[in-house]
């Protein structure tokens, strides 16, 4: 999870308060699935911990929010390297699909309707996805193609599988 | 009535179709409903424009019915089935088909003239699809002269410009990029509700498929409807 990079690059723009970490990350990054308070004062703790957050003006009254964070040298160079750094490809050789086509065919089961049952869900998907795009912004469209364009990977892998399950039957199962 | 409840615009009965050995359906059925845009999937050589061509009656099945507002298509002459493709049915193929001696404009505007619309007025009906596909200046183009994303764009205002009430297209993003493509389809979806056109759409693309409010798979000639778990 990229939550804590997430906010402590939020607060490389400026240093801000929880609450206003919590809607930039609402509107930005979690779109439909709010990160908790809990979660955004957790999180902050622990990066003032670690030394990549400072806790600045503590502004008067009660209550979390008075405080405003800023990020340190330290935190500026984390956010930096997580940026510059490519996320590692992941292979995906162990996916669950992988995994549930493999044991299908080690235990004589029915993979290929395994399989047009997932292609049927990822179809619904990636229809629900292009609802989303036709009446959304530009956040919305661009993490909507994000999703689309993975599911249409996992497609491609789903109609070559079927193509080669026989094959695959004779080595998992020899 | 279909299982969704609308009303039956076209549709294919159990039909078989051969190219010489080669049989290319084997009793496919698929029924759309006035409105609704379905995507026809499936592998390569599965039977999808085979399929696509005769609902459309530009193939005749050896076996099995098509029928469309109740008529048979498949029982209708050669002029008859070419008059109700003129009057009735809008088409867009992967690859361009404009013809290369008419401008872009007069391209699109082609289905009316050729339903016997005056020119002026034909042209008149072509030029907004210009705007509406990002076309704008490029209506004085021969086909030569557009690039294939334009050319495809072309294509399609020409498959609606006459209001059809069945659009056919077979892959008709298969020549654009991503972004030109999802143009293509937001304009294609757009312009088939507003004007109650209904759209068979083939493509092996699922980005695409998923713009039709249903999608069906062909493998080996037969339809199968999507298994919902
Ligand atoms: N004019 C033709 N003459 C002979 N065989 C044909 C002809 N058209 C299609 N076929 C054969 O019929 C079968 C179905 O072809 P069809 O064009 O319908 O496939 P498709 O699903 O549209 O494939 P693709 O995704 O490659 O366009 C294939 O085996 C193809 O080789
Ligand atoms: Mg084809």
């Amino acid at each position: 999870m990229s939550v804590p990079l997430t906010l402590l690059g939020l607060l490389e723009r400026e240093p801000s308060h929880g609450y206003d970490l919590k809607r930039d990350y609402d509107t930005f990054f979690n779109r439909g699935k709010p990160l908790p308070f809990g979660q955004v004062y957790a999180t902050l703790g622990r990066l003032a911990r670690d030394g990549k957050i400072m806790i600045g003006d503590v502004e008067p009254g009660v209550g979390p929010d008075r405080k405003r964070y800023v990020i340190t040298e330290l935190g500026v160079t984390e956010v930096d390297a997580w940026l510059t750094e490519p996320v590692e490809p992941e292979p995906n050789l162990q996916t669950v699909l992988f995994s549930k086509v493999v044991l299908a065919l080690m235990l004589g089961r029915p993979a290929e309707e395994y399989l047009d049952t997932q292609r049927a869900a990822h179809l619904r998907r990636m229809k629900e996805l292009t609802a989303v795009k036709r009446g959304g912004n530009l956040v919305d469209v661009l993490l909507a193609d994000h999703g689309l364009f993975h599911l249409e990977a996992d497609l491609h892998w789903i109609d070559t599988t079927v193509v080669r399950l026989d094959a695959l039957r004779t080595v998992v199962t020899a | 009535m279909t299982a969704s409840g609308g009303v039956t615009a076209i549709e294919a009965r159990d039909v078989v179709l051969s190219f010489g050995e080669t049989p290319a359906l084997r009793g496919a059925s698929l029924a759309v409903d006035e409105g609704e845009i379905v995507a026809i999937m499936g592998p390569s050589g599965s039977g999808k424009s085979t399929l696509l061509h005769c609902l459309a009656g530009i193939l005749i099945p050896s076996a099995g019915e098509v029928h469309f507002e109740g008529g048979r298509v498949d029982r209708l002459g050669e002029i008859e089935r070419s008059v109700l493709r003129r009057d009735r049915f809008g088409f867009v193929f992967q690859f361009g088909q404009l013809v290369p001696e008419l401008t872009a404009q007069e391209n699109v505007a082609l289905p009316l003239l050729l339903g016997g619309v005056r020119r002026g007025a034909a042209m008149s009906a072509a030029l907004p699809w210009f705007e509406r596909l990002g076309l704008a200046g490029l209506e004085r183009r021969r086909s030569g002269e557009l690039s294939g994303g334009q050319a495809q764009r072309v294509a399609l205002a020409r498959g609606l410009v006459a209001r059809p009430s069945v659009l056919f297209a077979d892959e008709p993003t298969g020549a654009l990029d991503s972004i030109t493509g999802e143009q293509v389809m937001n304009l294609l979806v757009d312009s088939a509700q507003e004007q109650r056109t209904t759209v068979v759409l083939v493509t092996h693309e699922a980005r695409v498929a998923a713009y039709a409010d249903r999608q069906v798979i062909v493998r080996d000639g037969k339809v199968n409807a999507l298994v919902h778990s």
